[in-house]
């Protein structure tokens, strides 16, 4: 019996009796969301590549893809995941990253993971096989439902294959530093995106900020010439420490919040190290502050915080949904997954 | 209730200019831009505060109306047909830029600011708006968010999806729901992502967040002939991979170049079998790069004639041929009706030469006018709707075109979207499993089916009836499910 095959025989009898599962696919963002007990559904033996034709801009894969497999097969024609998904650890999947929809220091440039998904094929809760998208850059036929399983960790439908675009690598990447504050960095970083520069990565820690360039050679010279600071000789390990979160800031064990607001936020003062991504967009909180007090400082200036490590995994990890908002969530998993057995819990408690 | 009964409890809730109901005045809403199919609304209710738009749902939901809400009536796949038991909620009047945010490099607008004026708003700060559908000049931005409009820059710069950040809406009970924000994602499921293209049958948008990008400081046109459409596809493909990503790619076909040089002076190469447009965008030393590697390509690839736009206004002559290919179709036809399926690009070859073969099997002249880059098919039929039975083998042929994308790994729509117009072939893209989903995800939003029902996503009976759908021992799949 195909791996396939097993999955949709397992979710059918756990829709019957109403079996909580766990989804798996290398088990490298295991700690991200809320705890969720249930029984093993693994998914990392539906793996490999199915179709990938470079001039497409589209791969399709297995969802228990090996990322670093993935990644090598695109490398190999010069190619990339455009979104720079965080692969915390080597067993990390294709699955599980656009289950967990993360995106690396890319993603204000160039878009983030939903972005690239074209299509996937999936088993609802009923243990019903779905294609939905499809595998072409445009496609508008029926609602996006593969966007709208992208991010939602495994609580609406199990992936089994995924059609992502991807994108050239560019011909070359620049990184320049320049010394100043985190609040002149965000000036900084929000009045160059708002000028036509082939920025691809802006992060600010440890007074330093981090620009990348990325285009042809003449372009990123001209851009470089522009912004100024100083070449950074080690930019390519850096933006993969940032992505991988091996730089100093995250050797901590102290609750790490992911701060999501909108990029030109003046510095959010909270108790705590804070280090800025994706120009001012995303920001890494280090905090024993209350998450009440965080959940509000960070929606008072228009985001929405995320208990991101090393907190409380029964609690409350994602912000809080309003009343109408948090139904409205509820009967949409009911329409996938009626008997409440996919991950159950993993990103609300109440879903 | 009585239709009149109906009417008169809106007259009590919104001033009288807000509602139309005599025939007269309900004609001009009768059909959006696919204009072979017309029906007149109960009553067409055009409200001008969020209050009265509240309360026009409340009383739709309250009485079980249907409703279907219209932005510009430039769709192209009847999204925004009336019914003839329901109201037709036109959003004309809420068409104010609320706000630019330059810092932040996002604008608030309302649904019916037509797609070209948030650009013109946003230009004094070097920022744009990047989606650019053909009708821009016309089309409002609450309907390019609810058919996840496209235009001639989506392989570069994505779709409607790719380019709003937060919507406000209205549910059929008239509750406000805030759907994403400022910052560049939001908590919990992506409902921007579904709101997008779903073609007013989940919520009514009262408000659109966009996402403005700098304007890039050069952009160029390389045209190029070929003497093969073949020849032509050959040349995409080698241009996407050489690594390098147009802003627009375009293709135009014999008898599209023939029906644009008969129209406007262009520039292009009148015997050409087919030209590329191809926009490079980016600075002006990426793009003079850019360019020439664009040019060797196409030189290997056999171009019998090539040429560089030298300025802004020789861009603008270049593209002025292809914006005006369907006017200018409309000149040596009738009638003709614009097709939109998409297909992966390695098989435009074998499609195109099907679609001519179909065209002759039925009779019927088409013309290929399209978005190369991303494989998304425009192909045109010409057709005159006087002649008896010619709309109807239209209609058909359409069909099978549409069919022939799906058989490729493709769909039925890039960018219009399904409406009434692609009903039938949603019945060969999904099966019964898949409709049952979406017919599921429109409940949690809409219960009572009261937000344009009937479009979209076909009924199983319907495909069924169509034909399309496996029909075993005339026993439809899963018997023992609802049939919506």
């Amino acid at each position: 019996m195909t791996c396939e095959q097993t999955l949709i025989e397992q979710l059918q009898a756990a829709n019957t009796d109403g079996t909580p599962l766990a989804i798996e696919g290398g088990g490298s963002k295991a700690f991200y969301g809320r705890a969720c007990e249930g029984r093993p559904c693994l998914v990392g033996g539906h793996s490999g590549v199915i179709d990938y034709t470079p001039a497409e801009l589209v791969i399709s894969a297995r969802a228990g893809t090996p990322l670093a497999e993935l990644e090598a097969v695109l490398e190999q024609a010069g190619q990339m995941l455009a979104f720079e998904p965080p692969h915390f650890g080597t067993t990390a999947t294709l699955g599980g990253t656009i289950a967990c929809g993360l995106s690396g220091p890319r993603r204000p440039y160039v878009g983030a993971a939903r972005d690239f998904v074209l299509g996937v094929r999936c088993i609802n809760g009923k243990g019903e096989l779905l294609r939905l998208g499809g595998q072409v850059m445009k496609n508008v036929a029926g609602y996006d439902l593969s966007r709208l399983l992208t991010g939602s960790l495994g609580t609406l439908a199990v992936l089994l294959d995924i059609h992502l675009k991807v994108l050239p690598r560019p011909e070359n990447d620049v990184t320049l530093v320049q010394t100043c504050t985190a609040d002149e960095a965000i000036l900084r970083c929000n009045s160059w995106a708002g000028q036509p520069l082939p920025l691809s990565g802006a992060c600010h820690t440890d007074g330093q900020l981090h620009l990348r360039l990325s285009g042809s050679a003449q372009g990123v010279a001209a851009a470089a010439a522009t912004i100024g600071g100083d070449t950074c000789e080690d930019g390519p390990d850096f933006w993969q420490r940032l992505r991988e979160q091996q730089l100093p800031f995250f050797q901590d064990d102290t609750p790490l919040w992911r701060l999501s607001v909108p990029p030109a936020a003046p510095g959010l003062s909270l108790d705590g190290e804070q280090l800025l991504d994706w120009g001012g967009a995303q920001r890494w909180l280090k905090s024993l502050a209350t998450p009440e007090h965080i959940r509000d400082v960070t929606a008072a200036n228009g985001g929405h915080a995320t208990l991101y490590r090393h907190g409380d995994s029964n609690g409350t990890v994602f912000h809080p949904l309003p009343p109408g908002m948090l139904a409205l969530h509820r009967r949409l998993k009911q329409s996938f997954d009626p008997a409440g057995i996919l991950n159950p819990g993993r990103l609300y408690a109440e879903l | 209730m009585p239709e009149d009964t109906f009417i008169h409890l809106l007259q009590t809730r919104l001033p009288a200019h807000c509602i139309l109901s005599h025939p007269d005045e309900l004609r001009p809403y009768e059909c959006d831009a696919l204009s072979a199919y017309r029906q007149l609304p109960l009553v067409v209710v055009i409200p001008e505060t969020l209050q009265q738009l509240q309360d026009t749902l409340r009383l739709c939901a309250q009485h079980k109306i249907p409703v279907v809400a219209r932005g510009a009536g430039t769709g192209l796949s009847g999204g925004a047909m009336p019914l003839g038991n329901g109201v037709l909620l036109s959003l004309a009047r809420f068409n104010r830029i609320l706000e630019l945010d330059t810092g932040n490099r996002i604008a608030r607008v309302q649904p019916g600011v037509t797609n070209l004026s948030i650009s013109s708003a946003a230009a004094e700060h070097g920022l744009y708006y990047a989606p650019d559908p053909s009708s821009q000049i016309a089309c409002s931005i609450g309907g390019n968010v609810a058919e996840n409009a496209g235009g001639v820059h989506c392989l570069k710069y994505g779709l409607t999806t790719h380019n709003i950040q937060a919507l406000e809406i209205l549910t059929i009970d008239g509750d406000p729901l805030t759907i994403g924000g400022p910052a560049l994602d939001s908590p919990g499921y992506d409902l921007l992502a579904l709101l997008t293209g779903s073609e007013g049958m989940l919520g009514i948008i009262y408000e659109v967040t966009v996402k403005l990008l700098p304007k890039p400081a050069a952009a160029q046109v390389v045209l190029a002939a070929f003497d093969s459409v073949d020849a032509a596809g050959a040349a995409v493909t080698a241009t996407i991979a050489s690594g390098i990503i147009p802003a627009g790619l375009e293709l135009l076909d014999r008898p599209a170049i023939h029906a644009v040089c008969k129209f406007i002076d262009t520039g292009y190469p009148e015997d050409a079998s087919a030209i590329l447009l191809c926009e490079l965008d980016g600075s002006q030393e990426d793009v003079t790069a850019q360019i020439e590697r664009v040019s060797h390509i196409y030189r290997d690839a056999g171009a019998t004639e090539l040429k560089v736009s030298r300025d802004e206004a020789e861009r603008q002559r270049f593209w002025a041929g292809r914006k005006a290919a369907f006017p200018a179709m409309g000149r040596l036809s009738p009638d003709y009706y614009c097709m939109d399926g998409t297909i992966p690009r390695k098989h435009l070859a074998a499609v195109l030469n099907r679609i001519g073969e179909l065209s002759a099997e039925y009779d019927l002249p088409i013309c290929n006018v399209f978005h190369a880059g991303d494989g998304n098919l425009h192909p045109l039929i010409l057709y005159d709707a006087n002649m008896a039975g010619e709309l109807e083998r239209t209609e058909e042929l359409g069909g099978k075109i549409l069919e022939l994308c799906v058989a490729v790994g493709g769909t039925i729509t890039g960018e219009h979207g399904v409406g009434l117009e692609k009903i039938n072939q949603m019945c060969v893209q999904f099966n019964a499993a898949e409709l049952q989903q979406f017919h599921a995800v429109k409940q949690a939003f809409d219960p009572q089916g009261l937000l344009n029902p009937g479009k979209a996503i076909p009924t199983l009976h319907r495909c069924s009836e169509f034909g399309a759908m496996h029909v075993h021992h005339g026993q439809l799949p899963h018997p023992e499910l609802e049939r919506f």
